[in-house]
């Protein structure tokens, strides 16, 4: 057991936590956006962050990555983790003020309104569909493309995928529903947020899809 | 060339050329690095080939083309290396066409006299130099990393161990053990030279402490700053010296594969050291068993695509990989987990190349020059308003003032010097009232400016220092891999809030909003470069927040830069109707009769800049 101190209350943790795990093993809160516990921690919405200690005075880390370190001093809610989770949100806003989610969880940090302007978006960029597609599905239909301010999530090329099953682990996984479904009901579904349509496969692996497939065709 | 397998051999071989240079030879060397070669040195060296022949001189006049030693300002340069009988030593020529090749041939290599318009003038001294020792440029600098540079033919292993080449790998190999590699590296207080400066020695120790069989190294030349050219003339015109370095490393730490990760828009970088590769192979310098002393190394090239954020250690790695260039948090770190989850360990270029000097010279001899802190020497390169715009090495600790007005020659046109922008977007500026500042990590970390790779920026009366952070701000919101919410937004809405501000639209709070989102994306970004990405706003605002306030309340930009906020205006007593302007403006916004003064229409004006370039009168005025 590794022995540290979070918010002044010493406390002990098994190897391999996180700082985030072990915070909420206690009951100690943290926001997160680009979290999610089926996926691996990612640190890039920066929600989590917490102040370390160090020798050269305390930096911000991202609580979902930053490993238990023995002996090590973090703070969930100093003046400098409020500011950037404020910044955070208020940047979030400008974004996708929009969404309904993003507007809750920027005032649970007590953000309502934002002083900055943004090109508005439902996508928020927090990369946990596409982490969906590659870590749980196992395939990369999808993918982070470019870099700096035009960033996107697309299919290869910009065209479907021959990947995509439709099995809309994406869909699920997106916190503020900017890849939606359409047109359950017939074979054909369109995702939404990249231009893509799809008919639906039968999964090789587990059949899914398969019952409907078979219904449709007979 | 013939494999080597012992280090006697390696000897006898360094003897064998040194005895094949003939010192009554003369020699021309040119300098054919990226920056010459622009300004004509192949066709220079073309040239020089085709006088000899005609002058019957063909294979009697050795014709080098060297790497960059720095002083692209007055290139293409040619030193004329004299025979050993010859009163002088080496002449040193500047701004040489291909047109000179001929007067060069038969003037000076045949008929013993200079060609004065080739000489340097030296404008302190308003004084002809002759010898390249004598030229103050180099004369103030104390070349160690980049003492070759110049001299040899990077493109021929032998110039290389004719100079020491691999006998600091000898004693590597030989005399040493891994362990006291590594304490002679520490010993030397070397520190990283790719920006941080994380102490070397200390870097090493870690990789070699841990307990996998396979580890790798790095060498880091993707040099991505704007501005900054240091790395790519030590490759260019060194590349031997890197490799070594590599291999001693590799010995030290216990690594068999070695990276160099290399932009790919550095053509001539790559082909030199693709060409140092092979040379080295065929010797026997990498590869298997290398000098007989059964040690296995090889250094594999990766070529970058041009991404900034691909100069940060993890992103680098992953681009190696084949993955998307995009850093991951540290821990852990790359010596516990790096290339592929091996242990690994990355270094820059210029550290690399300090390493055959530390072990061939000594740590005591790296360490004399310097401060406590800061030991060696640091190369920069020097760009902007400064006359001598250049690659320089200098002692650590040498002051900003030494730097700027002796070493670069201070600012050009007679204008007052503004500020210094060192460590290139992740850096800040440094004002005029702390030109005595010492040149090394830590002062310059006081100061809000950073070490950083080497790139310095010397801006005068003329430059706009919120003009000069929306610049940097534009870079960095361009290279930001988008992966941190920070990073990618916040630095797209600084850079608009700084195009408003230059545009004549900024409002009230827009300074206040600035710092806000600059101390947040510095103090929550991912990576070092969301973490640095404000420092060029937050040092012009600490530095020069007056001119943030001109532009913002008064609407009035004291440099006459932002076009937002500037106006032209003819001055009619000085204009002649001489009609260059009118002719030229590209939005035909001037007009007037011939021999009458010319007046500037505002409303299609679009503040480019031409006339005022144009006049021979210096009759544009700007408000
Ligand atoms: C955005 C960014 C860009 C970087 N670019 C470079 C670079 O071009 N060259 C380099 O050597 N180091 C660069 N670094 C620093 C590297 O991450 C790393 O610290 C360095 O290569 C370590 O070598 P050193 O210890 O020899 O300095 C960069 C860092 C960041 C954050
Ligand atoms: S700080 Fe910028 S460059 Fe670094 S990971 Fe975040 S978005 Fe990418
Ligand atoms: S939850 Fe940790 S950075 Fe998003």
């Amino acid at each position: 057991m590794i022995t540290l101190s979070i918010d002044g209350k010493k406390i002990q943790a098994p190897p391999g936590r996180t700082l985030l795990e072990l915070a909420r093993e206690h009951a100690i809160w943290i926001p997160t956006l680009c979290y999610h516990e089926a996926l691996k921690p990612y640190s890039g919405c920066r929600l989590c962050v917490v102040e370390l200690a160090t020798p050269r005075g305390s930096r911000l880390v991202a609580a979902c990555t930053y490993p238990c370190e023995p002996g090590a001093v973090v703070r969930t809610d100093s003046e400098m983790v409020r500011q950037s989770r404020q910044v955070a949100a208020e940047l979030l806003l400008a974004r996708a003020g929009h969404v309904p989610f993003i507007q809750e969880l920027a005032a649970s940090l007590g953000v309502h309104n934002t002083p900055y302007t943004l090109p508005s978006d439902d996508c928020i960029l927090c990369a946990r569909c596409v982490r969906a597609c590659r870590e749980i599905v196992g395939v990369g239909a999808i993918s982070m493309a470019e870099r700096g301010p035009g960033r996107e999530v697309v299919p290869p090329f910009h065209i479907s995928s021959a990947d995509c099953i439709e099995c809309t682990t994406c869909v699920l996984a997106c916190p503020t529903g900017a890849i939606t479904l359409q047109n359950i009901i017939d074979r054909d579904r369109t995702l939404h947020t990249w231009p893509s349509q799809y008919a639906r496969r039968a999964c090789r692996l587990c059949d899914y899809h398969a019952d409907s497939l078979l219904q449709n065709e007979g | 060339m013939n494999r080597l397998t012992t280090p006697q051999e390696l000897e006898s071989w360094r003897k064998a050329i040194r005895k094949s240079v003939d010192p009554d030879q003369p020699r021309l060397r040119v300098c054919d690095g990226t920056g010459c070669r622009a300004l004509g040195s192949q066709q220079l060296l073309l040239a020089l080939h085709q006088s000899l022949d005609e002058a019957g001189l063909a294979g009697k006049v050795g014709v080098v083309a060297t790497g960059c030693p720095g002083f692209c300002e007055q290139g293409p340069l040619v030193t004329v290396d004299l025979p050993q009988s010859a009163p002088r030593a080496s002449i040193a020529y500047q701004r040489v066409s291909a047109g000179n090749a001929r007067a060069i041939i038969n003037e000076t290599l045949r008929a013993n006299r200079l060609i004065e318009e080739l000489l340097y003038v030296d404008p302190v001294r308003d004084q002809l130099i002759v010898e390249e020792a004598d030229l103050p440029f180099y004369n103030l600098q104390t070349r160690r990393v980049m003492a070759l540079n110049g001299k040899i033919d990077p493109r021929r292993i032998e110039d290389y161990i004719a100079h020491d080449g691999y006998l600091a790998l000898s004693y590597a190999l030989f005399e040493m053990e891994p362990e006291s590699i590594i304490e002679e590296v520490s010993f030397s207080q070397l520190r990283g030279r790719g920006g941080a400066g994380f102490p070397t020695g200390q870097k090493w120790k870690l990789c070699r402490q841990q307990p996998d069989d396979v580890k790798y190294i790095i060498c880091n030349a993707d040099e991505g700053d704007p501005g900054a050219f240091m790395d790519r003339s030590i490759l260019e015109a060194n590349p031997h010296s890197i490799i070594e370095g590599m291999l001693i490393g590799a010995r030290a730490i216990g690594a068999t594969t070695g990276f160099i990760y290399v932009r790919s828009e550095y053509p001539l970088a790559v082909e030199n050291l693709g060409i140092a590769l092979d040379q080295a192979r065929q010797c026997g310098l990498l590869g298997q068993d290398i000098l007989g002393a059964g040690f296995d190394f090889d250094i594999q090239l990766r070529l970058g695509a041009g991404a900034f954020v691909c100069g940060e250690e993890t992103a680098l790695m992953a681009s190696i990989e084949g993955r998307p260039g995009e850093p991951r948090p540290r821990p852990p770190y790359p010596a516990q987990s790096g290339l592929w989850g091996k242990p690994t360990n990355i270094n820059n270029v210029k550290s690399w190349a300090s390493i055959p000097l530390i072990i061939a010279n000594g740590a005591e001899w790296f360490a004399a020059v310097g401060t406590p802190e800061s030991r060696g020497t640091a190369i920069f390169s020097m760009v902007g308003k400064i006359n001598n715009t250049g690659l320089v090495e200098v002692p650590m600790g040498i002051s900003l003032r030494e730097l700027i007005f002796e070493v670069g020659g201070g600012v050009p046109g007679g204008k007052t010097f503004k500020a210094v922008q060192i460590g290139g977007p992740s850096g800040g500026c440094i004002p005029a009232q702390h030109l005595d500042t010492l040149v090394d990590y830590d002062s310059l970390t006081r100061l809000g400016a950073i070490m950083g790779s080497g790139g310095l920026v010397v801006t005068d009366e003329d430059t706009c220092m919120v003009d000069l952070a929306r610049y940097f701000m534009n870079f960095v919101q361009q290279e930001s891999c988008g992966q941190c919410l920070p990073c990618r937004w916040g630095t797209q809405v600084m850079l608009n809030t700084l195009t408003r501000i230059c545009g004549g639209g900024g409002q009230p709070g827009d300074i206040e909003t600035l710092h806000r989102l600059a101390s947040a994306v510095k103090a929550a970004s991912l990576c070092g470069l969301g973490q640095t990405a404000p420092n060029p706003v937050l040092s012009t605002l600490r530095h020069f927040r007056a001119e943030y306030e001109a532009h913002v309340y008064e609407k009035h930009c004291p440099a006459g830069v932002c076009r937002g906020l500037i106006s032209y205006e003819i001055d009619l007593e000085v204009c002649t109707g001489c009609m260059v302007c009118a002719r030229s403006c590209p939005t035909e916004a001037i007009t007037g009769e011939k021999q009458q003064p010319h007046v500037i229409n505002l409303e299609l004006c679009t503040r480019c800049g031409l006339c005022i370039q144009l006049c021979k009168f210096n009759g544009v005025m700007v408000h």
